[in-house]
């Protein structure tokens, strides 16, 4: 079943809550990217009935011309929330209104896009060698997220260089290789 | 002196990520009253501990970061990916029958069931009908698989809370059936079992009768543990009424499998959406009733006995006959045939070099396994390779649920609510 992007929200909370749906049980969230490059992302909902035991699967068609948007479900399921991490992560969807849309696979300060997009290639963007540079650049920053630090002095404790970067906004080292419109 | 020392943070917005997304950053850190430090009250500060990834409490590469207000959990936050592989980006270059190792390696505490899961989505998308012989043997593969996997939990669990004995009970059983796993397809963790249309080898002579020998032993190693864990006071005490999830909670977290169950929602894939004919097994589906660590360990304890069950009904109903479908497209010809008839030669090259053509569709499959309702999505545009395959990891979504139960506990229940999560971190992070 497909449905409208902007209907999502609405018709997935009548059908979890409608007395003759009650697709309450959300199995999974999960992109699909053909490879024919002229064919639109599809974002899938996996949904089960525990009342019917019926399946549902509902589809939403994303075009690649518009930015790819689309709202998050996590306030009808808290499930959702690290299954659209995870499309966020893979496919660079973004979910208005997640309530912390961060990657979740790649560390956060992953700069190559998205991996399971269809013009990534297989092994990377980087070579290995660039790989291997990156991995062993990494700072300690990069391994706890801007809220981690602020609870206790963690902040605190950091060394003065890496604090003067961090309130620049920058947190680790690798810078997002330029994207082209696909 | 009483005021509390507290640590303020003005949280500006002073920088955009590569996403566009505001990036906050704590501004004017430390201590907000000019207190010294000899007047610091007790439970003013909150700390940061870092637990993992390399921590043996946490089942494998999970990091987690924990806001600790003295020995309350304040919050976790969950840091996954340390072991992911790319294996659904990996499957979009290989053939149906390559996806398979992969299988093995994402829940590697119970890969033949993976492998049947993999290979029905794939017989789900092709229309392919197995044989009576094979459903049998994948029924007892899967229920094989679902007790290695919780007799590793058990184990494991009953370390991390501190009774080390169930541990080596659990594990020699593990053990024999290792050796059973190890007979039938000559691995003992990356099995590789089935094949599209069948399975990579019947099983060897004297084989069943071993099993059905083994099912007669089980279930004493089992009331031993029973009798060690279940009324110990100390195991009682660590796991009743921790990590508490009610049945809306739980529906409402996606969780299945033991986790679902715990909490009192009655949902088995086996029964619910019955595959590989279970609707004519006779086995019942444990339900807890408080959603604790204690229940989560009451329900798979209950599984064990009934997979038991199950693999005896389905060990005495073995049927004769094929293994795999007699479809010369979706299975190899016997090598002999392949070395003297032309016909059969082509056949096996054109499988190995070109694989398996599925028509255009998809489909979804789920399974029962140790863990939750594992379900695989395959994609295809009609070549050999799916345009996506999907992986509906039953821990990770599983594990998403952590931090709501750990959610003002105390850091050693902490320990006790992860362990009963049950996660593997190949599966997590695949």
């Amino acid at each position: 079943m497909y449905i409208e992007p902007a209907a999502i929200r609405d018709v997935l909370t009548w059908l979890k809550d409608a007395p003759g749906q009650q697709y309450n049980y959300l199995v999974d969230v999960t992109a699909v990217e053909y490879r024919d490059p002229e064919r639109p992302l599809e974002l899938v909902y996996e949904l089960f009935s525990l009342e019917r035991r019926v399946p549902l699967r509902v589809k939403v068609e994303l075009s690649k011309d518009r930015p790819l948007e689309v709202d998050s479900v996590v306030p009808i399921w808290r499930g959702a929330d690290w299954l659209e991490r995870e499309v966020y992560d893979m496919f660079g969807i973004t979910f208005r209104g997640h309530p912390d849309l961060r990657r979740i696979l790649m560390w956060e300060t992953y700069g190559e896009g998205h991996p399971l997009r269809k013009d990534f290639p297989l092994r990377g963007r980087f070579s290995r060698s660039e790989q291997v540079r990156q991995a062993l650049n990494i700072r300690p920053e990069a391994h706890y997220s801007m809220e981690e630090l602020s609870i206790a002095e963690a902040y605190r404790d950091l060394p003065a260089d890496i604090q003067e970067r961090l309130r620049k906004g920058e947190r680790g080292v690798i810078p997002e290789p330029p994207r082209e419109p696909s | 002196m009483s005021a509390k020392r507290t640590v303020e943070f003005e949280l500006a917005t002073t920088g955009v990520g590569p996403h566009g997304q505001p990036v906050r950053v704590p501004l004017g850190v430390g201590p907000a009253t000019g207190g010294d430090d000899d007047d610091v009250e007790l439970g003013g500060h909150h700390m940061l501990l870092n637990l993992g990834p390399q921590h043996p409490a946490t089942h494998g590469v999970l990091r987690l970061v924990v806001e600790l207000d003295g020995e309350v959990v304040v919050r976790v936050i969950p840091h996954v990916g340390y072991l992911h592989s790319g294996f659904e980006k990996l499957g979009e270059y290989r053939h149906f029958n390559q996806l398979i190792p992969l299988t093995d390696r994402t829940d590697y505490l119970s890969p033949m069931a993976n492998n049947v899961g993999l290979t029905l989505a794939v017989e789900k998308l092709m229309g392919i009908e197995i044989t009576e012989r094979c459903r049998v043997l994948r029924v007892i593969a899967c229920e094989m698989s679902r007790i290695i996997s919780h007799l590793v939990w058990m184990g494991t669990t009953a370390i991390d809370i501190g009774a080390f004995t169930p541990f080596l009970w659990t594990f020699y059983e593990r053990e024999r059936i290792y050796n059973f796993q190890e007979a039938w397809t000559g691995a003992r963790l990356t099995t590789s079992l089935t094949r599209v249309g069948g399975m990579m080898a019947d099983v060897p002579d004297g084989w069943v009768d071993g099993l059905r020998e083994w099912c007669r032993n089980f279930p004493k190693t089992l009331d031993e543990v029973d009798r060690v864990l279940s009324r110990n006071g100390i195991w009682c005490a660590r796991t009743q009424g921790v990590g508490v999830l009610t049945a809306e909670e739980a529906i409402n977290f996606s969780l299945s499998g033991p986790m679902l169950r715990a909490s009192g929602v009655p949902y088995d894939v086996r029964k619910d959406r019955p595959y590989l004919g279970y609707e004519e097994y006779d086995f019942d589906v444990p339900v807890g009733e408080h959603g604790d660590v204690y229940d989560r360990y009451l329900v798979r304890f209950e599984e064990l006995r009934q997979s038991t069950r199950i693999l005896e009904q389905a060990l005495a109903r073995l049927p004769d006959g094929p293994v795999n479908v007699d479809d010369p497209r979706v299975i190899l010809p016997p090598k002999s045939a392949a070395m003297s008839d032309m016909e059969a030669m082509i056949f096996h090259f054109k499988q190995v070099m070109e694989g398996i053509k599925a028509p255009v569709g998809e489909a979804y499959f789920p399974i029962e396994n140790g863990k939750g309702e594992l379900g695989y999505y395959i994609v295809s545009d009609g070549t050999a390779k799916p345009v996506r395959w999907r992986i509906r990891p039953p821990s990770f979504i599983n594990l998403a649920a952590l931090p709501k139960m750990a959610e003002g506990c105390l850091l050693s229940d902490l320990i006790a609510i992860n362990a009963s999560v049950d996660i593997v971190m190949g599966e997590v992070d695949r």
